[in-house]
């Protein structure tokens, strides 16, 4: 029997010659990644370690993106504890807020996560690497202290759901309504302690962008990974960016994957996630009677140009309701150039919408965009659970970026097609 | 290490979010972290909880952001252990690697009712439900687990196993 994608990359990175699911392996890591939340429990573990070297400047990434620009004193000491052992420990790929972006969106962007590659990061969105045919998967911040000393993790080798893609998607239908419809399907722990794999032929059709959206969102389904063969868009993308070699491992004929599903992306409406959770999906059609408050557009699930555009051209030449707070968040500092370049701030602002400097901030309720108690926000980002933009009595409904500027404009959950035509 | 406590139930699918808010996420401060423990899914539990209490819940504990906050905040405000069906795996690992017990039991989790008086034994591997006089087993962990739990953690085990062997 041979090895799934997944188990090929693990198998490597141990010196092993097979492994399989349930196996438990200490592996070898390529890049450990952490933000401003994570890395300063981190840095604490390490200290009280007492080591005193890292395995690896140029392999350790530290991100201050939740609650940068700083938005408190409280943060500001945080971010300082990541920058002060960055400088100590002259770690290579430190991003202060100027060159920053916002995690996922970043690592990708630069080159620092290739094909091939075994990942953790203290990030539950770490998994969105995969989208590159990479093994990524987030971990605590303890795991990470770990490998800060020896660059490895241990893992128990997952099984692999594989999910066959077939047909086109409809106008209007984005990646990000795929993998709210599939956790719809599956449930938000449909997938937990295993890999979920796209695959099928059309899969090809799908853009990097879009597939870092689907792999992001692999952990709202309780997933360990989610991940995607290489193939030439892959290899074109990385190519322009790599800051190094890496090696491309594509799944055995014969390899065994726990459960295989064929989805026919044709039969996809947009999605919209209920609060408050994941697997709330209904079609956009079935959502009507929503009013909001505010929008948000943006996030490491769908704050990369081509979300951008798309949120550009529903709102182009509209206005954003009476009422309504649209908020577009660029994910990393060259999207917030290109949109300006390409003209998509203008239209934003033209609109009516604020384009904010990259931050996770309101996703997850930091900061730049809370909501009040009964508000209701349809974002872009990817939970929607009690109190994740704010007050615990406010509502977040997840969708695409087109589903979102339409809403934006009309002040409802609503289908782009109500706004352009 | 064997626990006789008083039970605050929860459903399923409790989230990182629901455990240990973001916006209190600007501090990695156990005790501080302590107080806001479990505050969107129950407002009153830091109040009503006694030290050694224990949290039981459904399925996919813990579920959603990495934060290990969560598992932080949860061990300062004084739960000795957590029961549930299953939990999410970062939560999971994250658990183990701080000292927080945790323990897999489907059965337990499903009949076990919010202020249930129970006993647990993790080395024995029972849970007892004093209160509706039931006994009911806990999923053994992998060797490989037991023995990090053992180490007292991971940072402990890295270091007999990497650091310590380094210096020889």
């Amino acid at each position: 029997m041979g090895m799934t994608i997944v188990e090929k990359i693990l198998a490597a990175h141990c010196q092993r010659e097979k492994v399989e699911p349930g196996d438990l392996v200490i592996a070898d890591l390529d890049l450990i990644l952490a933000n401003d939340v994570t890395a300063p429990l981190a840095i604490k573990e390490f200290e009280k370690a007492g080591a005193e070297k890292v395995f690896d400047a140029s392999r350790i990434a530290f991100i201050p993106d939740h609650f940068t620009p700083n938005k408190d004193i409280k943060s500001a000491e945080q971010c300082k504890i990541v920058r002060d052992f960055a400088r100590r420990f002259k770690l290579d790929n430190y991003f202060e807020v100027g060159e920053m972006g916002i995690e996922h969106a970043l690592l990708p962007e630069k080159g620092l996560v290739l094909p091939g590659d075994a990942i953790i990061g203290a990030d539950s969105h770490t998994c969105t690497y995969g989208a590159l045919g990479a093994f990524s998967t987030g971990v605590g911040s303890t795991d990470l202290a770990a490998a800060m000393i020896t660059g490895k993790a241990w893992f128990k080798i997952p099984p692999t759901l594989l999910f066959n893609l077939k047909g086109r998607f409809k106008k209007w239908v984005t990646a990000k309504d795929l993998i709210l419809y599939l956790i719809g399907k599956i449930g938000v722990d449909g997938a937990l302690y295993k890999a979920m794999q796209f695959g099928g032929p059309a899969v090809h059709d799908i853009s990097v962008e879009g597939r870092l959206t689907i792999c992001n969102m692999a952990i709202e389904a309780g997933g360990k990974a989610g991940i995607i063969e290489p193939d030439e868009k892959t290899i074109k993308y990385v190519e322009q960016r790599k800051q190094r070699n890496y090696t491309v491992f594509k799944a055995d004929q014969d390899a065994a994957y726990e459960q295989e599903l064929e989805i026919q992306l044709d039969d996809i409406e947009p999605q919209v996630a209920y609060p408050h959770l994941p697997e709330n999906t209904r079609n956009v059609q079935e959502a009507s009677d929503v009013t909001i408050d505010q929008v948000v557009i943006g996030s490491c699930t769908n704050g990369r140009i081509e979300d951008l555009r798309l949120a550009a051209e529903v709102m182009k030449g509209n206005a954003v309701a009476d009422y309504v707070r649209c908020i577009v968040f660029p994910a990393t500092q060259q999207i917030y150039l290109q949109a300006i370049q390409e003209g998509l701030v203008d239209i934003f602002i033209n609109a009516g919408a604020v384009f904010s400097t990259p931050t996770c901030g309101p996703c997850l309720g930091g900061h730049m965009g809370i909501l009040a108690e009964g508000e209701r926000a349809v974002a872009t980002t990817n939970r929607n659970f009690v109190g994740r933009m704010g007050h615990p009595k406010s509502e977040v409904y997840l969708a695409s970026p087109a589903v979102a500027a339409a809403s934006a404009i009309t002040g409802k959950i609503s289908h782009p097609e109500e706004v352009v035509r | 290490m064997k626990v006789h406590a008083k039970v605050f139930k929860y459903g399923n699918d409790v989230n990182t979010d629901e455990i240990i808010p973001a916006r209190y996420l600007n501090t990695s401060d156990p005790d501080e972290l302590a107080l806001h423990c479990m505050e969107d899914i129950d407002k009153e539990f830091i109040k009503k909880m006694k030290k050694g209490d224990i949290i039981v819940a459904g399925k996919n504990f813990g579920c959603g952001s990495s934060r290990e906050h969560a598992p932080i905040a949860i061990k300062a405000a004084g739960v000795s252990c957590v029961i549930a069906e299953s939990f999410a795996r970062i939560f999971y690992r994250n658990s183990i690697n701080i000292g927080l017990p945790i323990f897999e039991s489907p059965q337990a989790a499903q009949e076990i009712n919010d202020g249930d008086e129970i006993e647990v034994d993790p080395n024995e591997g029972w849970i007892i439900n004093i209160t509706r006089d039931k006994k009911y087993t806990i999923k053994p962990l992998p060797p490989f687990i037991q023995e990090i739990i053992q180490s007292d953690g991971l940072m402990p085990w890295v270091k007999k196993k990497y650091m310590e062997v380094n210096k020889e």
